[in-house]
């Protein structure tokens, strides 16, 4: 007969209660991490544990540099896709010209950390996850602290140091792409030259604009790394593990990034 | 030091596995220079003692004293310390899979000590020599076969010349001959460089070879610790049925056979 507990409403409570306490965990989790990974970054060289200079390097190439093509192309393509919408809509006000001022302000206060923060979190998120989780299920992370080696140390600190640097770099780059993006469909479409465009991209623009994104660009590398990270850690069950982790890992990391934007975007406007 | 003779002992421990109770108050003394073999089938809760041993988890009660440090008591800076007069062999080698063999066997070196880049390519090179790798240290472990990977795991292990050697199923996986030199491998670590050595492993015949004593754990408790003679001949009929292969035939419980299938 049913009783209390299989009632369809409690059922769906109770799952409610378990997401959430899940949530608080992982919340818990991601700082612990990153208490963690700070205190070795900062602390570490003192007490003759530093976090190694060249891993930092080696990550930061590989994370940062080798994504500059990509980030490039997509960047330069949200360039042209936001000139071509504002073109069209600004025609409806026969303000063409406007677009610039439009473009410029999307590229570097929005879309060009999020474009970067989204491909960073398919790249670097989930090759962290993937990286960690093989490394969970080989025993290799048993094998780091039996030889008293902390895998927080030797693993996190460097990747989210290296994060931490190359996700603004990144963002500038991607602001530059964007911002020529828009300026070649520009002059195309409604034949405004490349020095014209520059001209009042740069004095629509206000130092601010910039270093907002780059801000937001800031958290998103956070995020990104720990997200990725805490995933790795916590894989079970092989190489299926290891896969359910990835995907998870690049999912959240993606939606977080989008409601933080969402949030800090609010509170950097008010 | 308690006790200058016993290099591990763990007393009354008790660990969980959520909330599941795995072992249920162990007690186990390892002499200093023995080879503990730590026999038992699948699900004995052998691995798990080996987990804890190694100080990967932390046990609901009891005390695990590693020379004579307990470890379940002891701040990460003494842990830290401890741990490099630990060296483990894991089952699949956990070598990291983005360095060479060198690398992975200077890593400790590089990790725990500030010798030169010479120096820690020559001692990496003297380890790898001992498990007959010489000349394997620019290759990557995806391009060893299991046997070596095992080899370069115990080359690692040793780098720093621990006085705690473990090892997980050293012969796991490994044909008759290259586990049979794995176990020549174990019997020469103790006799020239005086560890202490304890295996966890199912494989008799390797056991019966190198073992001072074996201590057969079985679901969660240790049913005997003695010398392989003893073992060998004893009359318990779990351990005569671990060491003759035979299935073996717990009796039914009619009642709690019905309620499992119920799922009452």
């Amino acid at each position: 007969m049913p009783d209390s507990a299989t009632h369809p409403l409690i059922n769906s409570l109770e799952l409610v209660g378990r997401s959430t306490v899940k949530l608080i965990e992982e919340a818990g989790y991601y700082s612990a991490l990153l208490v963690e990974s700070l205190f070795w970054i900062l602390v570490g060289p003192f007490i003759k544990r530093p976090v190694r200079v060249s891993s930092i390097f080696s990550q930061m190439m590989t994370m940062g540099i080798a994504a500059c093509p990509i980030v490039f192309v997509l960047s330069f393509s949200i360039g042209v896709m936001l000139a071509i919408q504002m073109i069209y809509n600004l025609k409806t006000f026969g303000a063409e010209s406007q677009v610039v001022v439009g473009v410029a302000l999307s590229v570097t206060r929005e879309f060009g950390p999020l474009i970067t923060g989204i491909l960073i979190a398919g790249r670097t998120g989930s090759s962290l996850a993937a990286k960690i989780g093989t490394m969970q299920v080989n025993q290799e992370i048993d094998a780091l602290r039996v030889m008293g080696i902390n895998p927080v140390r030797y693993l996190v600190a460097p990747a989210l140091f290296a994060m931490m640097i190359m996700v603004p770099v990144l963002t500038f780059f991607s602001d530059l792409a964007g911002l020529l993006g828009g300026a070649v469909y520009t002059s195309i479409e409604i034949g405004l030259s490349f020095d014209a465009y520059m001209d009042r991209t740069l004095s629509a623009l206000a130092v601010a604009d910039v270093m907002q994104g780059i801000f937001k660009s800031l958290l998103f590398a956070l995020i990104i790394t720990l997200v990725g990270v805490s995933n790795g850690f916590s894989v079970t069950g092989g190489a299926e593990g290891v896969g359910k982790a990835t995907t998870r890992s690049v999912v959240l990391s993606i939606s977080y990034i989008v409601i933080a934007d969402m949030i800090f975007t609010y509170f950097l406007n008010l | 030091m308690t006790n200058s003779s016993s290099a591990i002992e763990v007393n009354e421990l008790v660990t969980h596995y959520g909330s599941r109770e795995i072992l249920h108050g162990i007690n186990l003394t390892i002499n200093e220079g023995e080879i503990m073999i730590i026999m038992g089938g699948s699900g004995s809760g052998k691995s798990t003692l080996l987990r804890y041993l190694l100080g990967l988890g932390i046990p609901t009660s009891g005390s695990i004293k590693l020379l004579g440090k307990d470890i379940t008591r002891i701040n990460n800076i003494e842990m830290n310390e401890l741990r490099q007069n630990m060296g483990v062999a894991f089952q699949g080698g956990a070598l990291l899979s983005s360095m060479t063999i060198g690398e992975n066997v200077q890593l400790p070196l590089r990790e725990h000590t500030r010798l030169d880049e010479k120096t820690m390519e020559i001692m990496a090179r003297m380890k790898l020599e001992v498990v007959n790798l010489g000349g394997f240290e620019k290759l990557m472990p995806a391009e060893l076969s299991g046997g070596m990977i095992k080899r370069a795991a115990v080359a690692r292990a040793i780098v720093m010349d621990p006085k705690l050697m473990f090892f997980d199923e050293p012969s796991a996986g490994l044909d008759p001959v290259v586990s049979a030199e794995l176990d020549e491998l174990i019997l020469n670590l103790r006799d020239a460089m005086k560890m202490t050595i304890v295996v966890v492993t199912h494989e008799l015949e390797s056991a019966f070879k190198i073992a001072d004593r074996i201590t057969v754990l079985d679901q969660g408790n240790i049913l005997m610790t003695d010398t392989v003679e003893n073992i060998k001949n004893s009359d318990n009929e779990r351990i005569q049925s671990l060491l003759n292969r035979r299935p073996s035939n717990d009796e039914v419980q009619a009642d709690e056979y019905l309620n499992r299938l119920t799922g009452m």
